[in-house]
């Protein structure tokens, strides 16, 4: 099936560019192709535009000392069936540079400013290739994901000024807020220019939560590394740490037991509930609609009190493992389990008539924040946020794991973009979250919650994507000697959607961002790691 | 609107939870913190390895656990093959020095309910019955976060010890800190902290403030907020339940009290 697909995309390609493909391959579902990096945008851009085709990630690899180069990687999941592109190319350490993406797709413009600041190889002709994790005052030519960095050496400080862009005109302002903010959220940076009330620009300025994550993964060993996944970002956790594991699984060719993908997959749901009953929260309060925010925060913590009964943490960690899960559910326990799920439903249906019947409420919500759908796929936006604009897109579905392919669930899907979309997409997901659970644990199969013990062999390759609450994230791994991995790329939901905000606030006020922003619920660790 | 009244609060009758008053919370945490059977330690040495965060140390021959460091991860338990390691419920952690932090197998805390019974007295005195919290984000994976946001939900509701959480340091008695202390967040530390008004706490929340944490030995965090200002209370958990949280904010307010006498 793969190996037919990639005869079609070869023969679809002009000569110029299929004739220049170094090599190609079929590894399961994904279709590898080396090219020169000087076709590097075409070819991705002919594979987006005539195969529907979306970027999962784009990352470079320090390989000077295997291959005396830096690979560049680009992965592109292909609609309709569960297939992927993986497009190869060399950059030579001698002149770092790379044709950019980013004027063919425009989601590849923070993986550029990524590379460049982490691996310091240049996107020529990227509109405005500046730092995006790294601190003002970082020196140039230190790039700390290369492997000849130092991670014991004292780095020196260099000030420089970030270059915001300007608004300029008679009666526009700027007003900066963060990167503490008011609320008990991350730290971040916005800069809005402003003429009255209304936004006329957002710059958004991240990288506050830089912890370096993905050098501290390259020397902490596999089993290790999935207490980090779990910390990557903390209340998508299980996530992170489900699409790390899965992904070190397949390095090692490890068979998870069924049983362990069921409870996977109820694990899974359960996070999504209490993530999804926080959003919907936070949209109440910031229409100042107190006694339905204070309704839902009292849900989530019965959620979060329920995931403590089921596995002794609040968040869900410590329950994942490399090969199946560490926490069983015992019969007695499935059925208090499905009790408790009964009397949500009720709660979270009254709540959506609560919220969704007050006129002053909707009068907040609807046209508020548009995201237009041609936006949400240049973007290449994921999760709720994607779906609430019309693009139909969820991981569970499109590439199923753990025990998806045995459930069904519908994929809520809304067209209009607003911030009220979003909510109904929101509410939707949450009883689909529900039933996914009541499913799994229904229908758990019996047997072990864990394979035996696997080695992982150097040198091999392997990604995972999994839905977060947030939607599509993804963990790449190459193996490396002493059981650590040679490259770790985390990819978090908010990668994508961090770059919608600034789109979304436009020609809105400034009292609807905190809205807009809720609406939007973007991860400030899992976008800076 | 009686309809909204009836069916938003009414029907939910009391949901606030009854810690302190009631002791230890109404979830024993499972995975709690980890105490070690002497008596069972054959010393194999296993968990030492199998720690994510190095949070096992051996001092004077004994086998000690840096609450600071430990992220509650329980692989000591899992990995021990003598079972020496259990994962203990107990949450009132919090500790006034770094170094209380190196924990042997017992720890001896003062009750919450004695806490409890002299802190509305404290908290009149010192600040009008009422004391302002503004947290700080130094880089947490965001978990500190929740938890510290549910510290106002109906449940934990802190202000029924007269505690609230406010928008500005400006206004604040007590920064309550989270995360590793990036190099990105080391200014706008510093610059929050000048900006709150003298006499002033700081508390630690989590084994990134504690310590640095998981991330403490990587290029872009400083690791531990006590490596940039002075710590009043470090609050171990990775991250603190709610109710390990108002343990130690409690032990804080009575710290601020000792300071002010
Ligand atoms: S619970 Fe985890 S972090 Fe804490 S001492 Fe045990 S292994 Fe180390």
């Amino acid at each position: 099936m793969t190996e037919r697909r990639m005869i079609d995309i070869l023969s679809s390609m002009p000569p110029e560019l299929s004739e220049a493909v170094i090599s190609r391959k079929v590894k399961g579902n994904e279709i590898w192709m080396e090219i020169p990096s000087s076709l590097l945008p075409p070819v991705a851009s002919h594979i987006k535009n005539l195969w529907g085709a979306h970027l999962v990630t784009f990352h470079a690899v320090d390989n000077r000392a295997l291959t005396g180069d830096f690979k560049l990687i680009v992965l592109m999941a292909l609609s309709g069936e569960d297939d992927f592109v993986v497009l190869l190319t060399s950059v030579d350490p001698a002149f770092p540079q790379y044709p950019s993406l980013t004027p063919q797709i425009p989601c590849a413009e923070w993986y550029e400013r990524e590379i460049m600041d982490l691996m310091g190889l240049r996107a020529s002709g990227h509109p405005e290739l500046k730092p995006l994790v790294l601190w003002d005052d970082w020196p140039e030519g230190i790039y700390p994901l290369r492997k000849d960095f130092d991670p014991a050496q004292i780095i020196p400080q260099e000030p420089h000024a970030y270059p915001y862009r300007r608004v300029e005109g008679s009666g526009v302002f700027e007003i900066p807020v963060g990167p503490v903010h008011a609320g008990v959220i991350e730290p971040g940076h916005f800069r809005f220019s402003v003429a009255g009330e209304p936004i006329l620009n957002l710059e958004v300025r991240l990288g506050y939560v830089h912890r370096g994550v993905e050098k501290l993964s390259e020397s902490t060993p596999y089993a290790k590394g999935v207490m980090l996944a779990e910390r990557i970002s903390g209340d998508n956790g299980f996530a992170h740490s489900l699409a790390y594991c899965q992904a070190v699984e397949s390095l090692g060719g490890a068979q998870v037991p069924e049983r362990a993908l069921y409870l996977r997959t109820a694990y899974a749901e359960l996070e999504r509930i209490y993530n999804l009953l926080g959003d919907i929260g936070g949209i109440a309060l910031d229409v100042a609609f107190n006694v339905a925010a204070q309704h839902a925060y009292i849900l989530r913590e019965r959620c979060m009190e329920l995931n403590d009964f089921i596995t002794g943490n609040r968040f869900l960690r410590g329950v994942n493992r490399l090969g199946g899960v560490w926490i069983d559910i015992p019969s007695d326990k499935i059925s208090k389990i499905l009790a408790q799920l009964v009397r949500f439903k009720l709660d979270i249906k009254e709540f959506s008539s609560l919220m969704l019947r007050s006129q002053s409420v909707l009068d907040r919500l609807e046209t508020t924040g548009r995201i237009p759908l041609e936006v949400a796929k240049e973007l290449e936006l994921v999760g709720p946020v994607a779906r609430a604009s019309g693009l139909d897109r969820d991981v569970r579905r499109d590439h199923p794991y753990a025990a998806y392919r045995h459930l069904s669930f519908r994929v809520p899907l809304r067209r209009e973009g607003d911030v009220n979309a979003r909510l109904c997409v929101k509410l939707e997901e949450l009883q689909e979250s529900i039933s996914l659970v009541e499913q799994a644990l229904g229908s758990l199969p019996s047997g072990e919650i864990t394979c035996s013990s696997f080695e992982v062999p150097e040198g091999r390759t392997a990604m995972s994507l999994v839905e977060s609450p947030r939607g599509e994230l993804v963990h790449w791994l190459i193996s490396g000697k002493g059981g650590r991995p040679f490259r770790h790329k985390v990819r978090d939901a908010s990668f994508h959607n961090w770059r919608a905000i600034e789109v979304a606030v436009q020609g809105e006020i400034v009292p609807d961002f905190p809205l807009i922003n809720k609406s939007l619920n973007l991860s400030y660790a899992g976008n800076d790691l | 609107m009686l309809d909204i009244i009836r069916k938003g609060v009414l029907r939910k009758g009391i949901v606030t939870s009854d810690y302190p008053q009631e002791g230890t919370p109404r979830y024993a945490a499972r995975l709690g913190f980890p105490k070690l059977r002497t008596d069972l330690c054959k010393a194999h040495h296993v968990c030492f390895r199998s720690c994510p965060t190095n949070a096992i140390q051996e001092r004077e021959g004994e086998i000690k656990v840096d609450l600071g460091l430990c992220i509650f991860c329980a692989q000591c338990a899992r990995s021990c093959p003598e079972g020496a390691w259990t994962m203990s419920p107990e949450i009132e952690l919090a500790k006034r020095s770094r170094s209380d932090l190196l924990s042997s197998s017992s720890i001896e805390n003062k009750s919450i309910q004695e806490l409890g019974k002299s802190l509305d007295a404290m908290i009149g005195k010192v600040f009008g019955r009422s004391l302002a919290i503004r947290e700080v984000d130094t880089g947490s994976c965001n978990a500190c976060e929740v938890e510290v946001n549910a510290l106002s939900n109906a449940v934990h509701d802190i202000e029924r010890f007269g505690m609230h959480i406010v928008a500005s340091p400006r206004h604040a008695d007590l920064l309550l800190v989270t995360g590793p202390v990036t190099r990105n967040m080391e200014r706008a530390l510093m610059q929050t902290y000048k900006a709150t008004p003298e006499p002033k706490l700081v508390v630690a929340v989590g084994a990134c403030a504690c310590s640095g944490g998981i991330f403490r030995e990587s290029y872009a965090v400083r690791g531990g907020v006590d490596r940039m200002l002075p710590v009043d209370v470090y609050i171990p958990g990775c991250p603190p339940r709610p109710e390990a949280m108002i343990y130690g904010l409690m032990l804080a307010v009575g710290k601020l009290n000792d300071k002010s006498r």
